[in-house]
This record gives structure tokens, sequence and C-alpha cells, in this order.
């Protein structure tokens, strides 16, 4: 190797560029999409846990290890990477463990007026919290701790989706203290 | 692969070269496997699949996850169709307290790889290995595409099984090997896989006529000349010199480990061989003694006696007793089985001393070569 | 869930735009397709190697001389595809070849457009049939034709 410099604008300089195109305008990027197709089969526990949906019902998984609950359930304690065979059902009732105002719309959501509160909903009973929509109230209204109810699809709307439940809205009950409020699985491990 | 990538891999493995020479290498052995194959994983997902086989590895050996002192997976984010898929996988290691871990977009092979070199820092004396794959999910054809040259080829969009019919094609006309050749090797695999229960592919008493009379469906591969795409992952654990002793009776030690890479552009190769084949089974020791199996992870019968060439193998070897990937081919974990598969044979006290092989890339592009040994 | 129940499918795709630059050795590539031209790069050795890369694949020398080569060529080697990928720039079934140019050393891979297997044979000499309108990329052309004894007007 020679000590030249071997910055790339230093090595590109050296190219020679044939003289039957060197006057024309040169090529400098190309355009190469990829698109990919997949045929996503969930595991028996994800459709478990979609086919209650459909029917209103919230699944979640409880941890042989210590009882900890996980919603939505993915068939394992992520604790402990042991599985998790029992289901348990849970109320459509929570409250509200953290939240965001999103005001920047996201592509794909035009159905999504800003700004928007996404949150995260600690379902009565669960160990770990899943991404909400809260709405039905004015966003400065939310709070940590704000108790919240699903509202869900219409019945002849409902599918083995996660779109069944159109926001969360709060209940009006007794918000959850601050320091009681939100994830509590990782507490359970450290007592 | 760009020659930056290359030049690096040109330090690293010279410096394993001079480590060698003064052998100031840590003993690191293989103490515990397991794995799993089938067509289609349709009972669990991928996350329990491997919190099944990495319980077991651990369970077997009597090691929780806290003793564990590094963690390595190998798979791909394209192939499962998602962006940072193996975080998901990570809830299978139960990774709680928070662990140390890597991850290759790779064959598991070269995440075992990565733990080797971690233990030879002497950090840590244990490392957790895994690898999966779900190509039923997704076109892996198209997928192993996307590795391509981007100008050149990618764009193209060339299968791999497709490339992989112009290397045995270059081999039938320069009369390097004959469909004879191919179908024996077909047959092989389909004998040796009856007794593997990870196999898809068996055959007890399938004839040659009948493999050479399959239909052609990759100009010039039959149906059994390519390999059997099928789900599955595999669980591997290393530990170093008396913490090896300890976990197991019959560790199998790795005695020498390499891997090459050859140009990524296809028509500057001579595809009829695989010279980062033979350069990496030669770092790794594979002439200082006799070999009684070897696994060889080729995608086609083709490959499978480019390997066999390029590793000398002799009928004094085994090869592929587990019936290879032509048998059951799983993308990102094909060649951590092979690992695994003579790692086993050795702990059993079947065989004492083999090699195990692991490609990435089109047409044996990059290759890894394992020499495992029992005492 | 009941066996009755057939497993809940999603379809799942994934998709990415990608604009890659290709600075100067693969744009002037480029930039010949456009112009219906092949040009390789020398090597360390003196050798042509075509596509162009910006290195030498084994003095990993940088490389800057480019030159034209033919528009025809031989066969090296040769499958058939059958049906064409969704995204390939193909529709119909047609031989995947690499090809090596005439004042070339090294080969690429491209299609050549002929009916079915049986018109493919290794060694076969094949010219280049370009789109009618090129914008500077790999698909610029077409494939590669049976070479034909008449020549090009």
């Amino acid at each position: 190797m020679t000590e030249a410099d071997f910055s790339p604008a230093a090595l590109s300089e050296e190219v020679e560029i044939p003289e039957s195109i060197s006057g024309l305008e040169p090529v400098r990027s190309v355009r190469t999409p990829i698109r990919l197709v997949y045929d996503f089969v969930p595991s028996p526990s994800v459709q478990e846990y979609l086919r209650s949906y459909s029917e209103r019902k919230i699944l979640g998984h409880r941890s042989p290890v210590d009882g900890a609950v996980f919603v939505p359930p993915r068939g394992v304690d992520p604790r402990h990477g042991v599985l998790i065979e029992e289901s348990v059902e849970l109320s459509d009732r929570g409250h509200v463990g953290n939240f965001c105002v999103t005001h920047l719309p996201i592509p794909g959501r035009d159905d999504l007026d800003t700004p928007y509160v996404s949150a995260w909903i600690h379902l009565d009973g669960a160990n770990v919290g899943f991404l909400g929509l809260v709405a039905g109230c004015d966003n400065d209204e939310v709070h940590i701790g704000m108790r919240v109810q699903a509202v869900w699809k219409e019945q002849e709307e409902l599918g083995n989706t996660a779109e069944n439940i159109l926001y969360w809205k709060p209940t009006g009950e007794p918000s959850v203290p601050i320091e009681k409020a939100g994830n509590r699985a990782w507490d359970r491990t450290n007592e | 692969m760009n020659l930056q990538f290359l030049s690096k891999k040109l330090v690293i493995a010279h410096g394993i070269e001079q480590m060698n020479k003064t052998n100031s290498f840590r003993d690191v052995a293989v103490v515990s496997v397991a794995s799993h194959q089938t067509k289609i994983l349709s009972e669990v997902n991928e996350v329990q699949l491997m919190a099944n086989l990495i319980s077991k590895c651990r369970n077997s050996i009597g090691v929780t996850q806290e003793e564990i002192g590094f963690t390595c997976s190998g798979s791909s984010d394209f192939l499962a169709g998602q962006a940072f898929s193996f975080v998901h996988t990570l809830d299978s290691v139960g990774a709680f307290p928070p662990i140390s871990e890597s991850h290759v977009e790779m064959d598991g092979a070269f995440a075992l790889y990565e733990a080797w070199v971690k233990l030879q820092i002497g950090e840590v004396d244990t490392a957790l290995v895994y690898s999966y794959g779900k190509p039923s999910a997704g076109s892996i054809i198209d997928v192993l595409a996307t590795q391509l040259d981007p100008y050149y080829v990618a764009p193209l969009w060339p299968d791999c099984f497709s490339l992989a019919a112009l290397q045995a094609r270059l081999l039938l006309e320069k009369g390097l090997t004959t469909f004879e050749r191919m179908s024996e090797i077909a047959m092989r695999s389909q004998n040796n896989g009856f007794d593997n229960p990870n196999a898809v592919r068996t055959s007890k008493d399938i004839s040659l006529e009948n493999l050479m009379n399959e239909p052609v469906i990759v100009d010039p591969l039959r149906t059994s000349d390519i390999s059997e795409i099928a789900d599955g992952g595999c669980a591997v654990i290393l530990a170093a010199e008396d913490k090896a002793k300890s976990l197991c009776e019959r560790p199998a030690w790795i005695k020498g480990i390499d891997h090459r890479i050859d140009s990524h552009s296809l028509g500057v190769r001579d595809l009829t061989g695989s010279p980062s084949a033979f350069l990496a089974a030669e770092k790794a020791g594979r002439n200082s003694d006799r070999l009684d199996l070897a696994e060889i992870h080729g995608m086609t019968s083709a490959q499978e006696l480019i390997l066999e060439k390029e590793f000398s193998l002799s009928e004094k070897t085994h090869i592929n007793l587990s019936g290879g990937a032509l048998a059951a081919d799983t993308m990102m974990a094909s060649g951590l089985i092979r690992i695994a598969e003579v790692a086993s044979r050795i702990m059993s006290g079947q065989m004492d001393r083999g090699l195990a092989h692991a490609t990435s890339g089109p047409c044996l592009q990059q290759n890894l070569v394992c020499i495992l040994e029992g005492k | 869930m009941s066996e009755l129940e057939k497993p809940l499918r999603a379809e799942l795709t994934v998709e990415y735009p990608f604009t890659r630059t290709t600075g100067k050795v693969i744009g002037a590539f480029m930039t010949g397709l456009r112009e219906k031209r092949l040009f390789g790069i020398k090597r360390s050795d003196g050798s042509i190697l075509v596509p162009p890369l910006e290195y030498d694949p084994v003095s990993s020398e940088p490389l800057t001389e480019m030159v034209e080569v033919s528009q025809n060529g031989i066969v090296e080697t040769w499958t058939w595809i059958d049906p064409p990928r969704p995204q390939s720039p193909w529709d119909t079934p047609h031989a995947l070849a690499l090809i090596r140019l005439d004042g070339s050393d090294t080969s690429m891979l491209h299609a050549v457009l002929v009916d079915s297997p049986s018109d493919m044979r290794t060694g076969m000499r094949v010219t280049a049939n370009w789109k009618e309108e090129r914008i500077g990329h790999i698909a610029d052309l077409e494939g590669f034709v049976k070479e034909t004894k008449e020549a090009d007007s």
C-alpha cells in the first residue's frame, strides 16, 4: 500500500472517467427499493389472546415463578425465560402509568388528530403496561395514576385485532397515588 | 463486503495466528447443546422455542443464567420481518438482572466465534450461544437476495438456489463432478438423517435411481440436491478450562477455530472451489490430525462436494451423520447446529475428533471451521 | 384454540425505498449503461474487472483506470428462472447467467433472453440488448440475446 491520502475525495479524483462519457452528466445514485412480504402466524398464546379480544375479553399470562401477570401475553416470562401456560382474564379498567402528548402526525395514522395522548395502560391485576390511546377528556387532564376504562368498537366492527379498543377514557374514580402507579413487575423481583 | 471489513478480519486473523504460535490460547470447550428443527414451527413461536432449548441447555449441566458470563446470539431481522427481532428473543434467556450480551446478524456459528473470543480475553469463563430462524414465515429466497451487491446484483433479485445452480453447472461442465456423484451425496444425507429427530427430509431406502430421476427444479439441480428449508433453533454453552471440566465429564474442546471470506463479486471468484473454506480449515488446524467426523454446511449436494475437496475429507471421516443441511436447513442456525452435532458426538464418547463448518453468503463465500476434540 | 379453527394469519410487508450513492467508479459504469456502453476497470495485475469495483479484490489497491469493453461475450454458466421473482426486472421465464464480455477477465450476472433451457449452452456467444429508456441502472440492460452472425446496424 502506498502512503497516498486515502480520503474518499482524494481517491475519486484519480479515477479516469472514459472520454466517451466524460462530458456527460454522471449518474450519482441508484434507486434500489426492496419489498419483502411475510405470512405472519402468531403463536398459539397470541392467537388465543386475539380471539378473546374479539369478544371484548383481555387475556394476560400468569408467571409460574411468582404469579406476575403479563399483558399482552407472549408465552414466556421475560425475567426468567420460562414458558407461561396459564391465562387469566383481566378487566378492561386500569390506570395511566405514564403518558406523552404527541403534536406531530405519524405516517399511516391519518385518523389520529393531533395533539393526542399515548399512554402506558396498567390494567387492574396486571404487572406490566402496554401502549394505548387516551381520549375522552382534555389532554391537560391526563395524569399519572388517572383511572381509565376501555372504549370498545361496536359489536359488528370487532375482529381479531388490537384495533378493537378505540381508546381509553377516564372513569372519574379517585386516581392511583403516583408512588403506586406504573410498572410493578420489577418491584416483585426485588422483593 | 467492503475492503475495510476484510482488512479488519485480516488483522484479527493475524492476531489469532500470533496467539496460536505462542500457545497462549485458553482451552475452551462446548459443554452442553440443545437443538430442534422442524418443517414449520406452529405449536410455539421462536421465543418459546428458544426458551425451551436454552433452559434445556442450561439445566442439563446445572447452570443458571446468572452464572453465564456472556450471551451471544445469531439471527436475521430480514428473515423475521422485524427490526430488532432478536430483542424479543432475549425474553427466552431471562435477561434480568441485565446480562452481558451481543448479537450477530449471522449464523450462530459466528456468534460462537465471538463468544470464543470473549472467553479468550479472560474476563468470563462461560458463554451461552444460541441462534434460530423461522424461514417458513417469509420468502427466504428473496430475503437472501438482499445480501448481494446492491448496485449490480440485488436489483436482479437472483434467488440463492439459482446462484447455487450456477455453481453446480460449472462443476458438472468442467468435469469436476457428475450427476451421479451429486445424487450419492443426496442419498447419503437422506440415509444418515433417518435417525436424527431434527432431520426433515430423510429416507432409509431411497435409491440412486429415484434421485437421478427427480425433476430438475433449478437447472441443473434436482429436488434432493437442494437443502430442505426448515424452522428451528440451537443453543450451545461454552466454558473455559477448569470450569468446562467441572460442568461436563467429557467436554468437546475447541482445538482451532477460524473464519475467512472470499470476494463478494461472483464473477471474480472461481466458483468451483472455496479458497476461504480451505484457508479457514488450514488455520483452524484441520491438517494436524485425523478426523473421525465432519459436519459440513452446504446448501446443495454440489456445495458439499466442494467442501469435501477443500477440507480433504477422506473415506475414513464420517460426513454429515446428522444428514446435514440437505436434511434440514435452518437459515441462521444450520452452522451452529453443525458445531452442536460434532460436539454432542464427542461428549457422548462416540467420536474423538471432528470438523464442524458453517457458511454464509452466496456460493460458499464466507466460511467458518471449528475443530473439536475430546480427550 | 380448537383444532377446527384455522390459525390466524396476517400479511406483513416490510418495504424500504433506498437510494444509494454510487461514487465515481460505479457511477461511471451506470452512466455507461445509460449511454449503452459497458465499462470495466483495470486491476493491479492488468486484467480487466467487469463490473468495475473501487478496490482490487485481491490486492485491495484502489483502482482508477476504466476501459470500455465489448457488448458481446460468452456464457460461462447459466440456470433457468421460472417463474421470475416478483421484483426482478423480468416478467417471463429466462436464463440467469454469468457472462464474460470480450475484453473482460471476469464475468457479470445478467439474464439471457431465450425461450427455453434447451436454447442455452455454456460457451454460447451473446450480445447486449438495451431498454428503450435508460436511467443509469443495471436493468437498463434488458438482457443478453444470442449473438447473430450478421453485423448489427
